[in-house]
């Protein structure tokens, strides 16, 4: 028998590449018997019934082929004019838009596009755990930029400035963001736009939770003078309209940044998906009333949530975007890792902890509430008796 | 707000005063004010529990019975249905706007025949009642919003 040394074989690079820490953790609860879970980023709402009967009907009626590389051209001409329907500004559908398998391959695509070895993209953190592995993939180097609570977990630009160094190439700006909820209002994106619209640095702004707003809409730098020209704008169908599985997204960017990734795309992908395109049309279309219904939902949920957790005595700030709570658990003397693992064993809630988002979430965990208020209800039961478990221990 | 607590109740009216004050942003003393004003202003008409029957009491049979009615002057289709929901057999009676049929009434009883005789002699019977139409319930898979069966697996994965 030939034995293979694969770890000779396989590429330095991806072997460097971490595996995500949310999905180690959630290896565990998948072992165990009765675990709640708080853990999941997607709706738990299904897709809205007239977005799977677009789909229902175009296998019942067409061929399904591959599709224009860029995607198909109703539906490209639709995500212009919803773009510009919600931020007045304008895509050209034909060579400003590409249509992906996602908002992960949109994330893809734009660093890809970008970075050159030994590049450095700045990554606001606490953030969703694809883009450092990307950075690398890609040669390039993150640098973290944390939030802090004090701040809302909003970016400011003296957090940013010091970051930048000549080989600073882009940020990546994830509003609203993932895990800790919080938004980015036009008062706080002002003075991060003047500060970038000295430099050449691109701004990588992955909108992909900016229908979950709660109270206010969501506003975007490409709206900023100046910003449209040095952004590449991420979003997708997955969160807004329960479309998860149906892998799609888009970026928009100027003509020629579009020009470049799009090979990426025709090479690697091919293109996106024809029935989620053809359904991702009436998503755009007929949707708005099914988006609203979640949104309230969601919001319902989220001000349960905070107030438990406050009343609880862990400290959580009012997130204004995504479905994620980000509750703050220093006070209870343990690691986002071991409170999470505790919970966890202990009393059968499956949270993730906020390390798993970068340093600066250590110290948090992340809550998801793309769940049922009875789910929701009954994990807050369990995390209050371990909360009273922990404070007895103490004494 | 009172679509908002009446959409909470209708899925948990168990709820404590604190969770609904939290949902809705405020206190639960004026949870529990905006609930006992829907309950003074006749909207809350009282709090059910909904349950699964196999689990519970295999034997207890359930029908829906349609009924065609004469309606009587003046009180039109007012009087038969205040005199069917007199009886405790009777969980709940509805008007409905079909041509085929008047009155929609759920029935419960021991067994089939307990609630066949019950149509035929109570119901059948009452003046202006013309005919009667019965349907057994063999299984519910959802009520009042609520799954009784056939609730989907949580397949979702970790994003």
């Amino acid at each position: 028998m030939i034995v293979i040394d694969y770890d000779k074989i396989l590429s330095n690079k991806i072997k460097n590449i971490k595996p995500s820490g949310i999905r180690k953790f959630f290896d565990i609860a998948g072992t165990m018997e009765g675990v709640i879970s708080l853990g999941v980023g997607e709706p738990d709402f299904n897709t809205p019934w007239v977005i799977r009967k677009a789909a229902i009907n175009v296998l019942e009626r067409k061929h399904i082929v591959y599709g224009p590389n860029k995607g198909l051209a109703p539906l490209r001409k639709a995500i212009s004019d919803k773009i510009n329907q919600k931020h007045k500004v304008e895509y050209d559908p034909d060579s400003e838009i590409i249509v992906t398998v996602g908002g992960s391959e949109a994330i893809d695509l734009a660093l890809r596009g970008i970075i050159d070895p030994g590049d450095e993209v700045l990554v606001v953190e606490p953030c969703f755990v694809c883009y450092a592995p990307l950075i690398e993939l890609s040669g390039g180097v993150a640098v973290p930029v944390p939030t802090r609570l004090e701040n809302n977990f909003k970016l400011t630009v003296e957090d940013l400035k010091d970051k930048i160094t000549p080989r600073t190439k882009m940020l990546i700006l994830p509003f609203p963001n993932n895990p800790t909820g919080a938004v980015m209002t036009k008062k706080d994106l002002e003075p991060i736009a003047e500060l970038l619209r000295g430099t050449d640095i691109m701004v990588l702004s992955d909108e992909i939770y900016s229908e979950l707003t709660y109270g206010m809409r969501h506003f975007s730098i490409i709206e900023l003078e100046g910003m449209r020209e040095r952004t590449i704008y991420v979003n997708g169908f997955s969160k807004a309209y329960a479309m998860t599985g149906w892998r799609l997204g888009y970026v928009s960017a100027p003509e020629p940044i579009i020009t470049q990734i799009s090979k990426i795309h025709q090479y690697g992908i091919m293109c996106s998906p024809y029935i989620s395109q053809n359904a991702a049309i009436e998503a755009l279309t007929s949707c708005d009333k099914e988006v609203t219904k979640m949104v309230d939902e969601y919001n319902t949920r989220r001000k349960y949530l905070v107030s438990e957790f406050n009343r609880l005595g862990l400290t959580c700030f009012d997130p204004e975007g995504a479905f994620y709570v980000f509750p703050c658990i220093k006070s209870t003397g343990l690691t986002s890792d071991e409170f999470c693992e505790r919970l966890l064993y202990e009393e059968k809630v499956a949270a993730v902890p906020g390390s798993a988002f970068g340093a600066s979430g250590e110290g948090y965990m992340r809550i998801s509430y793309a769940y049922s208020l009875k789910h929701l209800m009954e994990a807050m039961s369990r995390i209050e008796k371990f909360l009273k478990k922990l404070e007895a221990e103490k004494k | 707000m009172k679509n908002k607590i009446i959409s909470i109740l209708q899925q948990n009216a168990r709820i404590s005063n604190t969770a609904l004050g939290e949902m809705l942003g405020i206190s639960p003393e004026a949870a529990e004010a905006e609930i006992k004003k829907l309950e003074d202003d006749g909207v809350i008409r009282g709090y059910s529990v909904i349950i699964d029957e196999d689990k519970y009491d295999r034997s207890t049979v359930h029908a829906t019975i349609e009924l065609k009615v004469t309606p009587q002057r003046d009180c039109g289709f007012d009087d038969i249905a205040k005199t069917i929901m007199m009886y405790d057999e009777v969980e709940s009676v509805s008007l409905m706007s079909s041509g085929a049929y008047d009155l929609a009434v759920e029935v419960k009883g021991s067994d089939l025949k307990d609630v066949a005789f019950f149509v035929s002699e109570r119901l059948a019977t009452i003046e202006g009642i013309l005919s009667t139409s019965t349907h057994f319930i063999l299984k519910k898979y959802k009520e009042k919003g609520i799954f009784i069966d056939g609730e989907e697996q949580d397949e979702r994965g970790l994003g």
